[in-house]
């Protein structure tokens, strides 16, 4: 981060992410392998069972980034309880984990109404995995978009913090109450077909991508952070100018 | 603090009083959209009568949304935020104040639109008690989560559309739980209703504990 | 004597704006301060910064004696506010709005009618709702609201605005009075020259800074 801001080319990159971004790169490549040929198809799923390797990591990845950022969040309303400029880092890794959070929800989403559409025939069943994860994606939105509007800086980051809080203790209702809603009363809809036995070369590749997924987001939030302090740097330095242009005309003008 | 609470919830309602915009306004448009659900489902009596409970929550929403809104349109009109931030009255006062006073407001709309779906869908009430427990614990949730994100989206451009982008995911559980424990208590579905009611308690619990502890937050500029 | 308000150096960002450029300001108690200076010179953001409204991002600002870097919430109560707008809740009657902001700074309601009488408010017009009330009419409510709570320091934006000669008057008075019983006055205005009378100190502000002082050195 420091190398960043402090580098005369405003560039996001840094040896240690440049690493990072091939290692990412090349795990993605090696997962796509493993995943798309190594690894065998399902007894009962066929070629289909081959989008776990995406979909499970990318949930994975979605909760990972949204509990980031509420830690983010929290640590952010302790620090800046105390001084209202302070905590700024906290506040961004929360908005670049939320970025991608929001991303491999998206992706999470697509794969799963994808393999829906080739084990249960439809693109959408109301099952309760399905449906928390499309409240969880628009709760997400929702706090990206409040994230955007243009206020005080510390007044969005405190609103976007509480918000992300609040979000997050919701996850845990959303989740029982759609759980509830799909069994206490329809046994039967959740009966849409056998969940895959995990085992092997499967489970391995599961496994790896998992990591894999990981590297990469990883990556992704370092970026998305670096970014947001960059753009934070030149409303700064614009700051600075404009103090300095605002003391100038002043005292020209006297 | 309770008195500043209620000195805040007074004021309010003391506004819809003179303004009679819940009253006037809203209550009627979330009576209409009951008709206009008939509409959709073409007045299928046997659809109406089992998804009473759901529409029934889904005008609530609407009504609220527009309450919630106007208490806080209130509070922006005039910078009446500023002589209220320059008041003595603590952060914890205005969150009870406010939230009690929307309170009054969605239960007075409740209670124009639990007879509209007696009459309009030819509902029959088996399970009082279940009603009024879910009713309340419902009411609860949404004043103090509409008290959150009111104050939140209060006094911006995009307050109208934003405020319910907020809203209706934090309240969809709430919406889903208050659906079918107003199933059972209408007799169209049977049993676990107190387990939905119980569920709604709990969320309403939940919320006003975050709200209590993250209203001071929200409410200051700069 | 002490300072009611000690600001130094003080920088104050709005947005990504500096409304207050390294400012440097000095207030005894009782006195009437003018600050003068042209649209967008900072004078409104002075009041608020004052106000603890707006915060202080760096230098030194003390206000009644709370640090305002440490806490710009705890002088709020011994402060009357009036901005631009005149915070009035205009569906309310003009004797419940009065009263209600009575009540929230800790005063009696039975005050109110003293401070709507002081004002000049005609008795026949308190329980007419706010929102049929004329510019001037509402001025005065917005007033007495502040009159009620007996605020150790006053900060008027253009508190002559819309107001007749005889309000105007009527107002210097009250003013004159408060700072005679101790509290301390800052009001800005740019227009009129008239209100320099009352005034026991006139600053201007240029480029969110204080640029002139009549009680300088």
């Amino acid at each position: 981060m420091t190398a960043a801001a402090n580098s005369g080319a405003k560039m996001t990159a840094t040896p240690i992410t440049r690493v990072l971004g091939v290692s990412a790169l090349a795990a993605t490549a090696l997962m796509a392998v493993l995943g798309l040929v190594v690894s065998p198809p399902d007894v009962i799923q066929g070629e289909a069972v081959r989008m776990l390797y995406i979909h499970v990591p990318s949930i994975w990845i979605a909760y990972g980034g949204f509990a980031l950022t509420s830690i983010s969040s929290i640590l952010f309303l302790r620090r800046s309880r105390r001084r209202p400029d302070q905590g700024r880092h906290y506040d961004r890794l929360a908005g670049s984990a939320a970025e991608v959070g929001v991303v491999f929800t998206a992706i999470t989403l697509i794969t799963g109404m994808l393999w829906g559409k080739v084990t249960w025939g439809t693109y959408w069943q109301w099952d309760a995995r399905l449906t928390t994860t499309v409240l969880l994606f628009v709760t997400y939105l929702g706090y990206l978009a409040l994230r955007r509007l243009p206020a005080e800086p510390t007044v969005r980051s405190r609103r976007a913090a509480v918000m992300a809080l609040i979000s997050f203790i919701n996850v845990p209702i959303v989740h029982y109450s759609v759980d509830w809603w799909r069994t206490l009363h329809q046994k039967a809809s959740l009966s849409v077909g056998r969940r895959p036995e995990i085992t092997g070369e499967m489970y391995w590749t599961l496994l790896y991508s998992m990591l894999a997924v990981t590297i990469l987001a990883t990556w992704l939030i370092i970026h998305r952070y670096r970014v947001i302090r960059l753009e934070e740097l030149r409303d700064e330095e614009g700051l600075e100018a404009l103090i300095a242009s605002r003391l100038n005309k002043a005292v020209g003008s006297h | 603090m309770l008195a500043e609470a209620l000195l805040v919830a007074r004021k309010d309602l003391r506004v819809e009083r003179r303004a009679k915009i819940a009253l006037g306004q809203v209550a009627p448009l979330a009576l209409l959209i009951l008709m206009v659900f008939a509409f959709a489902l073409d007045a299928n009596s046997s659809l109406l009568e089992r998804g009473a409970g759901g529409l029934y929550w889904l005008a609530v929403l609407y009504g609220g949304t527009l309450l919630i809104q106007r208490s806080f349109d209130v509070e922006t009109d005039d910078g009446n935020m500023d002589a209220l931030r320059m008041s003595g009255i603590g952060s914890t006062s205005l969150f009870l104040g406010k939230a009690s006073a929307l309170f009054v407001q969605i239960t007075v709309l409740e209670l124009i639109l639990g007879p509209g779906i007696v009459l309009l869908y030819n509902v029959r009430v088996v399970d009082w008690v279940l009603l009024f427990a879910a009713a309340t614990a419902g009411t609860v949730a949404f004043s103090v989560c509409g008290v959150l994100w009111g104050v939140m989206s209060a006094g911006l451009r995009v307050r109208a559309t934003l405020l319910p982008l907020l809203l209706v995911p934090v309240l969809a559980p709430v919406l889903l739980a208050g659906s079918r424990a107003f199933e059972t208590a209408l007799g169209v579905r049977t049993g676990a209703g107190w387990t939905w009611a119980g569920l709604m308690f709990v969320i309403a619990a939940v919320h006003t504990a975050v709200g209590l502890g993250a209203f001071g937050f929200l409410l200051e500029e700069g | 004597m002490s300072a009611v308000v000690e600001f130094e150096r003080v920088v104050s960002i709005a947005g990504s704006f500096p409304v207050l450029t390294g400012l440097d300001l000095r207030v005894e108690q009782g006195e009437i301060l003018l600050v003068r200076g042209e649209n967008g010179a900072g004078k409104t953001s002075l009041l608020r910064a004052c106000a603890g409204l707006i915060s202080v991002n760096s230098g030194n600002a003390s206000v009644l004696g709370f640090d305002m870097r440490a806490d710009r919430r705890a002088p709020r109560r011994y402060i009357g506010l009036l901005g631009h707008e005149n915070n009035l809740y205009r569906d309310l009657r003009v004797s419940e709005h009065v009263e209600f902001r009575a009540a929230s700074v800790g005063a009696k309601a039975s005050d109110t009618a003293a401070a709507l009488e002081q004002v000049g408010f005609p008795q026949q017009l308190w329980t007419v709702p706010i929102i049929s009330l004329s510019a001037g009419q509402r001025r005065k409510v917005a007033i007495a609201s502040l009159l009620v709570g007996r605020p150790q320091l006053w900060l008027l934006d253009e508190p002559h605005a819309a107001l007749d000669t005889e309000s105007r008057k009527n107002l210097d008075a009250i003013l004159k009075d408060a700072s005679a019983s101790g509290a301390t006055i800052i009001f800005v205005s740019h227009e009129n020259p008239t209100t320099k009378d009352i005034a026991s100190r006139v600053v201007t502000m240029d480029g969110g800074r204080i640029m002139e002082d009549s009680g300088a050195g």
